[in-house]
């Protein structure tokens, strides 16, 4: 893996665009596993990563400045980790860009020599080292004969009164300073919100010496069993029969995660920390800051139960509901989005990770949460699709990623079906909640607003009419953290289904995730795009073609 | 918030002290490690500033905001560095001697009569 100096535009290709073979956007799990197996094929990779340096959000670590001794006790499958950095370091065949932002991706003229290949340029700005939202970024246009998108996903927190004070912060954020800064948000934390990710968020806490006061998941023991206790015997045999009526063995590959939760869980009882279910945040309060938490019993719909409230003096609330995909790159490069069934809201892909787009690929969390492992393992089969795809053939290899890949889903459905909101949830969010935190627009406004729009008119109006109206996700964050609690609080989609539980028929519609720009961009940077960089056909040269700015407030 | 560093003598990651890096948050002089990010620097810093960790105030209602995402999706803890507005500040690493600045613009007031005018 080079730190490229420069990248030089290729002849025909359009003033300052560069044909690349592979290039993968993100540099998490699955796009480092994705990078290797492209490069096991046989394909030149190019891997972008927003951050400063690769591994992702699961392994967020410390920077080179400040190294620690013994590194890997904070984090799973380091080991995997520095072995996929080994790896891929010094190869002349992988290059590097970190600070890297894909801002669009745009129709590429397509180079001919295979279907779909060069089909889209995908525009990226570069930050100094450290220096993220720097000013005169150094632009970059790549045209990949193969994309592969491993953006990852970022924390789900439904809004509930408080949720905007200084001390609340998601389950990934008190993970993230944890891990790459041994900070801890707070010395009393509670954590909560729902999902197996509340284990290791509150495990990292503990290894900060940070006090955790209790975790609450909002599921029931019902809802729970539901997801975790169907068929409890193929969590140890296997995701279910395989294609050929045989019954896949999985110990092997759930073995690990098993071992996984086994270790966040004792380190919880080692603590003491309290784990309850059928209980939720229902407030934050203080001055200025959080000083206490109040939590509540839900009912089965995750409703709080009247009278059930308890205060908890905390100085800090890690809240987590589960994970919203990153689709903004993925949607620009065309890849169709599954409206139902498990993968609802998330990049529909094939076994191998195909998009709808041609020669686009998507591996990882982007395409539904399965966590690390399925993340590794989706990651290498879409960096083999890819390379294939180019004239490099798998090998052999792809049989057990495939089995693999097979168990592990299966077991990403459970925790679907054993965590997804449920509808009572919108119960919390009171008239004078802040929904959306950018433009601080409360519930009673979007309410309010829906109502009067409602009555004025035969059919209800959309969503999109009415955020324009209430302004409500089009602050600097555009809707990536409210825009599904913007939906469901308008009535006009619920992250939560009465009838299943199951999170794959629940997810809303994805119109809030359509960005023009994947990222914002300083105008002046948008000036200085270097002239004709956007040919719609290799032979044409085209006059500038500045891209409209996102409207912004 | 009473954020804090973790003391290197009982990490278990067995982390060094790390170099020193100093900032300036609106005035104040504020020490972390380097490496950390500037919202790392000034929620550590809290306690002793007095702060509660807000790196910004909303414009509507002044409220204060601290982190909340952490990994540079919410916007909510953009500051203005060495004269430079909308820095998320998660995401930038603490250069030592930066100016941080708080962001708190109160919404544009509405002045009575501008609209008639115009109109007229």
């Amino acid at each position: 893996m080079v730190e490229p100096a420069e990248l030089p535009g290729s002849a025909g290709a359009g003033a300052g665009v560069r044909d690349v073979e592979v290039l993968v956007v993100g540099g998490g799990p699955a796009g480092l596993a994705a990078a290797a197996a492209a490069r096991r094929g046989g394909a030149h990779v190019v891997l972008v990563e927003g951050g400063d340096d690769v591994g992702g959000q699961y392994w967020r670590h410390l920077p080179a400045e400040r190294p620690a001794a013994a590194e890997e006790r904070l984090h799973h499958g380091w080991s995997t980790f520095a072995r996929l950095r080994r790896t891929l370091a010094g190869d002349p065949g992988c290059e590097l860009f970190t600070g890297a932002s894909v801002w669009a991706v745009e129709p590429g003229g397509g180079r001919g020599d295979l279907p779909g290949a060069g089909a889209l340029v995908v525009r990226v700005l570069v930050a100094p080292a450290g220096q993220a939202d720097a000013p005169a970024r150094r632009h970059l246009a790549l045209r990949p004969a193969a994309l592969v998108v491993a953006t990852g996903a970022h924390d789900l927190t439904l809004p509930f009164p408080g949720w905007d004070l200084p001390g609340v912060v998601t389950g990934g954020a008190a993970q993230a300073f944890a891990k790459s800064e041994r900070l801890a948000v707070g010395e009393r934390v509670v954590v909560a919100g729902a999902g197996p990710f509340l284990l290791p968020v509150a495990s990292s806490l503990l290894a900060t010496g940070a006090r955790v006061l209790e975790v609450a998941e909002a599921a029931g023991p019902a809802q729970l069993a539901r997801g975790w206790g169907a068929h409890p015997h193929r969590l140890l045999t296997g995701g279910g029969p395989g294609p050929s009526g045989a019954r896949l063995s999985g110990v092997g590959v759930l073995a690990g995660k098993t071992r996984e939760l086994a270790g966040y869980v004792a380190a919880l009882a080692a603590a003491r920390v309290p784990y309850r279910t059928a209980t939720g945040v229902v407030a934050a309060r203080g001055d200025g800051r959080v000083e206490e938490v109040v939590l509540a019993r839900l009912d089965a719909t995750w409703a709080p139960v009247p009278g059930t409230e308890r205060v908890v003096a905390a100085d800090a609330l890690a809240v987590s509901h589960g994970f919203t995909p990153r689709l903004e790159v993925a949607l620009a490069a065309g890849a169709a989005v599954a409206g139902s069934g498990a993968g609802a809201g998330f990049v529909a892909v094939d076994d191998r990770g195909a998009t709808s787009a041609p020669g686009v690929w998507a591996a990882g969390e982007v395409t539904g949460i399965g966590g690390a492992d399925a993340a590794l393992v989706e990651g290498a089969l879409a960096g083999l699709a890819a390379a294939e795809a180019l004239g490099h053939p798998a090998g052999p290899e792809v049989d057990g990623l495939l089995r693999r890949r097979r168990v592990l889903r299966a077991f990403a459905d459970r925790l679907a079906a054993a965590h997804a909101p449920r509808p009572g949830w919108l119960a919390q969010v009171t008239d004078d909640t802040v929904v959306c935190r950018c433009e601080e627009v409360t519930a009673g406004r979007l309410r309010s607003v829906a109502q009067a729009t409602a009555s004025a008119a035969d059919a209800p109006a959309g969503s999109r009419s009415l955020r324009l109206t209430t302004r409500a996700g089009l602050g600097p964050c555009q809707g990536r953290v409210c825009g599904h609690a913007v939906d469901a609080v308008l009535g006009c989609g619920l992250p939560a289904s009465a009838s299943t539980g199951s999170a794959g028929s629940t997810r809303p519609p994805v119109s809030h995730q359509r960005r023009p720009l994947a990222v914002p961009v300083r105008l002046g940077e948008l000036a200085d795009l270097p002239p004709a960089t956007t040919p719609t056909s290799p032979a044409t040269s085209q006059p500038s073609s500045h891209p409209e700015p996102e409207e912004t407030p | 918030m009473s954020a804090r560093r973790v003391d290197p003598a009982r990490d278990v990651a067995r982390t060094t002290t790390g170099e020193p890096v100093t900032l300036t948050v609106d005035g104040e002089s504020v020490t972390g490690v380097r490496g950390q990010s500037i919202a790392g620097v000034v929620m550590a810093a809290a306690r002793s500033a007095g702060t509660g960790g807000a790196l910004r105030r909303t414009a509507g209602a002044g409220a204060p905001r601290g982190v909340f995402c952490g990994i540079g999706v919410c916007f909510d803890c953009l500051v203005t560095v060495d004269g430079v507005r909308d820095v998320r500040a998660c995401q930038r690493r603490a250069a030592e001697g930066a100016v941080v600045t708080t962001q708190a613009e109160p919404l544009p007031a509405r002045v009575e009569g501008v609209e008639g005018e115009r109109r007229g």
